[in-house]
């Protein structure tokens, strides 16, 4: 319907096959890899959630926000609350209720930000999202600096999320539902009028759209599915601290979803397994001479994203559709 | 006399000290095209951002049928039935030309914020996205994206964008701009098409083609109306004359 090469918000076939084919590698993961790694991929998935609700801003709205975590820490934090420290609480009410808190956390600071534009609007949501670190940060009743443990994994009744393996497949269904989710409005006449925001909202505005509307509930919805990523990582690593809803995070949800590629919700994923991935590699690096290089993976991430965003701007998915397509005028 | 359905009453609009429109009154009816003609600088396009609601008058009134929409919001104005077009091409270049229309078209519509059902599958805003287009002339250029057809054919889906909104006001600014002789003709035949079933207020410096269309002229110089009639009264006003239309027209 529009920008099919710019942003791939239609996937060519390759890259549709690619997708199937990591989703079947997803789904048999848990029985041949190691538990570690199964962890792992549980918290790339978690943050495969978070990227794509900031996509939703970034990429198809056009609005880029510097405080989107703020809404991941609130609905862990919400999590935290709401467990008691002797038992587990039932996920089928602290799930929505985390949602909501991040969602209308999203709408009231929403109402003030969507208003402004560029480079304020990236200013104001890191100034709110400042403030809502510092909140918890200066209060030794909200957990202060060291955050708050989440002493139990939420109870679900019908399986039991202690069970690392049933956690992971939880994980696994809640982002294709998101993603599923995601990829049905971006085709909706609400996803369209978004679009048309991002390209050009002086001409919504003439045609009659209340452009700030759409753009504050698109504010809520992303800040909601953040505060979902939330919960699951509160609820997997059974801590949270104010670091979850600080800058730096907020920084690392924009650079997943420009190395994965905007606008499509597919390569947000990519991004944020990628940038998981190539963080721990980055980590790994060997000390050499004096130098322990891997003490600077901030530098070697950072050399890389670079690289990737001034030879390749649509991203790892980008690459891999001029890949694949090359492949297949050399077939032809 | 056929029906006003927009009247502007002394509008001004101030920058500083400087009075870009200076009490301006202008009357829309019902199948006229009224065009506004003027030297660069004479506050065309200013006016045009008063009446589309793009910028806020210092002092004077819109009525937009009925409603006194002074002061009111481009979108609700848009919403309360006034269409626009710009000087400078001003649509979605990376989507289709399809798309464009069709995105004007869902602004008028009750599911516009609908979150799952697919937007092309909404019949009554897809009809009226197909009649615009069709009416505009670019039903062969549906698939196109819009940054790659000519500047002619943008200029076109300009006002399909306009008309998909359903609008009974319209305001173009300078649709021929930058146009070729047959491209211009082809906009002119679009506006007659158009003109019975709207208001039409039309800024156009192509003069072949405000007197082949409008029914009623007004010539602005800084800021101010100068003469105001149909288009024989104003050739014949000494006024025009002197300040703007020049030997070329006699």
């Amino acid at each position: 319907m529009s920008t099919p090469r710019s942003h791939l918000e239609v996937l060519p076939r390759s890259l549709q096959v690619l997708l199937a084919a990591a989703l079947v590698v997803l789904v048999a993961f848990p029985f041949i890899g190691t538990d570690f790694y199964a962890q792992t991929i549980a918290r790339m998935m978690i943050l495969a959630i978070f990227a794509m609700s900031l996509d939703l801003l970034q990429g198809v709205t056009g609005l880029v926000s510097l405080g989107h975590a703020a809404f991941f820490g609130l609905a862990g934090y919400a999590l935290a609350f709401l467990t008691p420290a002797g038992e587990p609480v039932s996920l089928w009410w602290t799930l929505p209720a985390a949602v909501a808190a991040a969602g209308l956390a999203a709408l009231v600071i929403g109402f003030f930000v969507v208003r402004t534009h560029g480079i304020y609007f990236i200013m104001v949501t890191m100034a709110f999202a400042q403030m809502v670190f510092y909140l918890f940060f200066d209060n030794k009743v909200l957990g202060g600096s060291d955050g708050l443990y989440v002493n139990f994994k939420p109870a679900a009744v019908l399986f039991d999320l202690e069970d690392k393996r049933v956690f992971y497949y939880f994980t696994l269904a809640v982002m294709l539902l998101v993603y599923a989710f995601l990829r049905r409005l971006l085709w909706s006449p609400f996803g369209r009028a978004l679009s048309g925001i991002r390209v050009n909202e002086h001409r919504m505005r003439a045609m009659g759209f209340t452009t700030f509307r759409y753009k504050l509930a698109a504010f809520t919805l992303a800040g909601a599915l953040a505060g979902l990523a939330g919960y699951l990582w509160g609820a997997q690593t059974g801590f949270v601290n104010p670091e979850l809803m600080g800058f730096q995070m907020s920084a690392h949800a924009i650079m997943m979803v420009i190395l994965g590629g905007m606008g499509n919700f597919a390569g947000a994923i990519i991004g944020a397994f990628a940038f998981e991935y190539l963080l721990l590699w980055f980590k790994d690096l060997p000390a050499v001479g004096a130098v322990d290089l891997g003490k600077h993976w901030q530098l070697w991430m950072g050399l890389f994203i670079v690289i990737l965003v001034t030879f390749a701007p649509r991203g790892l998915l980008g690459v891999i559709e001029r890949l694949s397509r090359r492949k297949e005028a050399r077939d032809e | 006399m056929n029906e006003v359905l927009l009247s502007a009453q002394r509008l001004t609009k101030r920058f500083g000290g400087l009075a870009a429109v200076n009490e301006v009154s202008v009357d829309l009816w019902l199948g006229h095209i009224h065009a506004v003609i003027g030297p660069n600088g004479a506050g065309k396009s200013t006016l045009t951002n008063l009446l589309s609601g793009d910028l806020a008058p210092t002092a004077g009134n819109i009525l937009l049928g009925e409603r006194d929409v002074t002061g009111w919001s481009p979108e609700r104005i848009s919403r309360a039935g006034l269409g626009r077009s710009y000087q400078k091409t001003n649509i979605f270049l990376p989507f289709t030309v399809w798309e464009n229309v069709r995105l004007a078209a869902q602004s008028r519509a009750p599911h516009a914020a609908r979150w799952l059902a697919r937007a092309d599958r909404f019949a009554a805003t897809s009809e009226r996205a197909s009649r615009a287009i069709e009416l505009a002339g670019l039903a062969d250029r549906k698939n196109r994206i819009a940054g790659t057809i000519s500047h002619g054919e943008q200029r076109q889906l300009e006002i399909a964008m306009s008309l998909a909104t359903a609008p009974q006001v319209l305001l173009l600014d300078e649709p021929l701009a930058g146009m070729g002789t047959a491209e211009a003709e082809r906009m002119v035949q679009l506006l007659l098409r158009i003109k019975p079933d709207h208001a039409i207020m039309l800024v156009e410096h192509d003069m072949d083609a405000v007197f082949a269309l409008a029914d009623h002229l007004t010539v602005m110089v800084n800021g101010q109306v100068i003469a105001s009639g149909t288009p024989a009264q104003v050739r014949a006003d000494a006024n025009v004359q002197s300040a703007y239309l020049g030997e070329g027209v006699q």
